[in-house]
């Protein structure tokens, strides 16, 4: 039973990494209709600016931590907002495929241009949070897992509140809705979506310091097979359904722990995929998502 | 006889005659050719599913190693024990490679099958993901077969692919993609590529277009899988990953999709282009990726698209100025 809660705990804080990433890939899809493949690659400058940062501060320190983490998230959220600005804004109304297309070109720019950059040889990422363990009637909760989870949450919360109980969210959610309706009633779409993209790539980043901070170890191929995760996780939930995204990404998150724990480990980074075939095959709208026949 | 088949035959014949000559070639030179031929195979029948069909995959390399598999390991643990001690004759060993090359385009083609019924039934947004996803399930099974040499890879491929062998698989991939589409059938994959919703509406079967294209697509990319195996005689799943798909898709693209000439020109000049500049070899990716964006912001439709029916018939004019009638 201790292992059980403990591979819950495990699972709860991976999935809230999963939960950070597949945030952004919804609320872009929400407001503009396709993927932004590069979104997985502001995740690892995310975590990358961590690592830069963090190198400059006392290690260990909560302060310190905040400080990295905040620096992070502005950072990208400015590189997401210049990526739409630049890339996305043009091709506005181009074919999806298009759009797909310069996409992926962006997302392996980032990558490549990282590994020339940063170097393609892996990093030590810094105890930037003070490292401690905690023993709850025989669970280890180590502080970095503790971080995840409150961090994901506040945030989370945070979202919750911007889209719901804020002027710029209710903008958000009408373009979401129907674009030219809501330019109709004088929402500026061109805002709308800078601020989409900023707050989607800041969340990114936040997941990429924590990613991090669990998986010491960053180099800039380090988002894509995390990025793909989370948006697995965001079809899991329904793409475009902000409380789907988190939902599907804590069923991702705990299921890998489970099959990671088992036998079958060496399949671990299969069994994403095999969800995203299933959830496509039996409820392609997924577990929150509204099935809607398109219109001519 | 129609000009594509006349095409076809003179391509194997000149194919063969390269082949029968390659002694006295730099081998160099002709290395650098096999690879064009493969490229040329799997941008060709790329362009099938991503050109002409207008959907995104990116398994190429997925389908390519499901095909290198399969053929390698007909050749390397059939083999022996069908050709004998001596290695049997040139013409036991061609045949065999021929059943190993078909094998692996149909495995690849029954792999196309099982990813496409899933998920060509949704829009082309989730495909790029599902395709992609598909390559790296791939991937990790090839890792986990210890049969097949598991993440180390499968060695001692026989050396078996000659310049005759991938030039007349490229030929039949391009006779093949041309004629399918020319035919009144293919006009279905335009169809399905222009509007989908109008194609439904006037009862052409789309999903069923799109599955078509991807498993055609996949069976010659498997095809391309194991002339790839049988020439670098050592194949490793890590080698079939993500990167080698977006190089076939950039050859598709930067030829522009869905044309046939402007993807085998560009097949050609990605091939060339890295070996005149293993200098800045490291920048690759890195000049794809920027190509891709400004690509598609400045000439969507690609870099080769030219209308070459008329291209060729002003060459014809100015070079023999009788057959313009002027």
């Amino acid at each position: 039973m201790t292992e059980f809660t403990q591979q819950l705990l495990n699972g709860l804080s991976l999935g809230a990494i999963y939960a950070l990433i597949a945030l952004g890939y919804t609320m872009v899809y929400g407001v503009l209709r396709f993927i932004n493949f590069a979104h997985s690659d502001v995740f690892m400058v995310g975590a990358f600016i961590g690592y830069f940062v963090g190198e400059h501060l006392p290690h260990g320190t909560v302060l310190g931590g905040m400080v990295s983490l905040m620096a992070a998230m502005v950072g990208c959220a400015v590189l997401g907002i210049v990526i739409e600005k630049l890339v996305y804004r043009p091709l506005r109304g181009c074919p999806t495929l298009n759009v797909l297309i310069t996409a992926i070109g962006m997302s392996l720019f980032l990558e490549y241009g990282g590994q020339l950059v940063f170097g393609a040889t892996p990093r030590a990422f810094p105890q930037i949070f003070p490292a401690k363990t905690f023993a709850v009637h025989g669970l280890i909760i180590s502080m970095n897992q503790l971080i995840v989870i409150i961090v994901a949450t506040v945030l989370m919360i945070g979202l919750q509140f911007a889209v719901y109980g804020t002027k710029i969210g209710t903008a958000m959610r009408a373009v979401s809705l129907n674009p030219k309706a809501a330019q109709l009633v004088g929402v500026n779409i061109d805002v709308v979506i800078s601020f989409t993209f900023g707050l989607g790539s800041a969340l990114a980043a936040a997941g990429g310091v924590l990613y991090a901070l669990n998986y010491p170890s960053i180099d800039p191929l380090m988002g894509v097979v995390p990025g793909l995760k989370a948006f697995v996780a965001a079809v899991l939930g329904g793409i475009g359904n902000i409380p789907g995204a988190a939902l599907g990404a804590l069923i991702l998150g705990m299921v890998e722990t489970f099959v990671d724990g088992s036998r079958f480990s060496t399949y671990k980074d299969a069994i994403a995929f095999a969800i995203l075939i299933g959830i496509l095959l039996f409820r392609p709208a997924g577990l929150l998502g509204r099935f809607t026949t398109e219109k001519v | 006889m129609p000009k594509p088949l006349i095409a076809l035959l003179a391509t194997v014949l000149v194919a063969f005659g390269v082949s029968y000559y390659s002694d006295h070639i730099d081998p160099y030179y002709l290395d650098v050719l096999t690879d064009i031929g493969i490229n040329i195979i799997l941008a060709v029948s790329l362009n099938l599913v991503n050109g002409y069909t207008g959907q995104f995959s990116l398994g190429h390399a997925g389908f390519m190693s499901v095909g290198a598999y399969t053929s390698a390991a007909i050749t390397v643990l059939a083999g022996p024990r069908l050709l004998g001690e001596d290695g049997g004759t040139a013409l036991q060993q061609g045949l065999l490679f021929l059943v190993a090359l078909l094998a692996g385009g149909l495995g690849a083609a029954l792999a196309g099958l099982a990813v496409g019924i899933p998920s060509l039934r949704l829009k082309g947004d989730y495909l790029a993901l599902v395709t992609l996803g598909f390559g790296e399930i791939i991937r990790v099974i090839f890792q986990n077969v210890d049969a097949l040499g598991g993440a180390l890879g499968l060695n001692g491929i026989p050396n078996y692919t000659t310049i005759f062998w991938v030039y007349t698989f490229a030929a039949l991939t391009v006779f093949t993609v041309v004629c399918l589409v020319r035919s009144t059938y293919g006009r279905g994959f335009i169809a399905t590529q222009d509007d989908e919703i109008a194609s439904e509406a006037v009862g052409l079967n789309t999903t069923r277009y799109k599955i078509v294209a991807f498993v055609v697509g996949a069976f010659f990319a498997g095809t391309a899988g194991g002339l790839y195996g049988h020439f670098k005689l050592t194949i490793t799943p890590s080698g079939f990953d993500f990167t080698k798909s977006i190089e076939i898709v950039v050859m598709v693209i930067l030829g522009g999709m869905g044309n046939t000439p402007g993807v085998i020109l560009a097949a050609i000049l990605l091939t060339v282009l890295p070996e005149a500049l293993r200098a800045v070899d490291q920048y690759r990716m890195i000049i794809y990726s920027v190509l891709l964006v400004v690509l598609m912001l400045v000439r969507p439709r690609g870099l080769f698209n030219f209308d070459y029916a008329a291209i060729f018939t002003r060459l014809k004019r100015r070079l023999v100025p009788a057959a313009g009638g002027r």
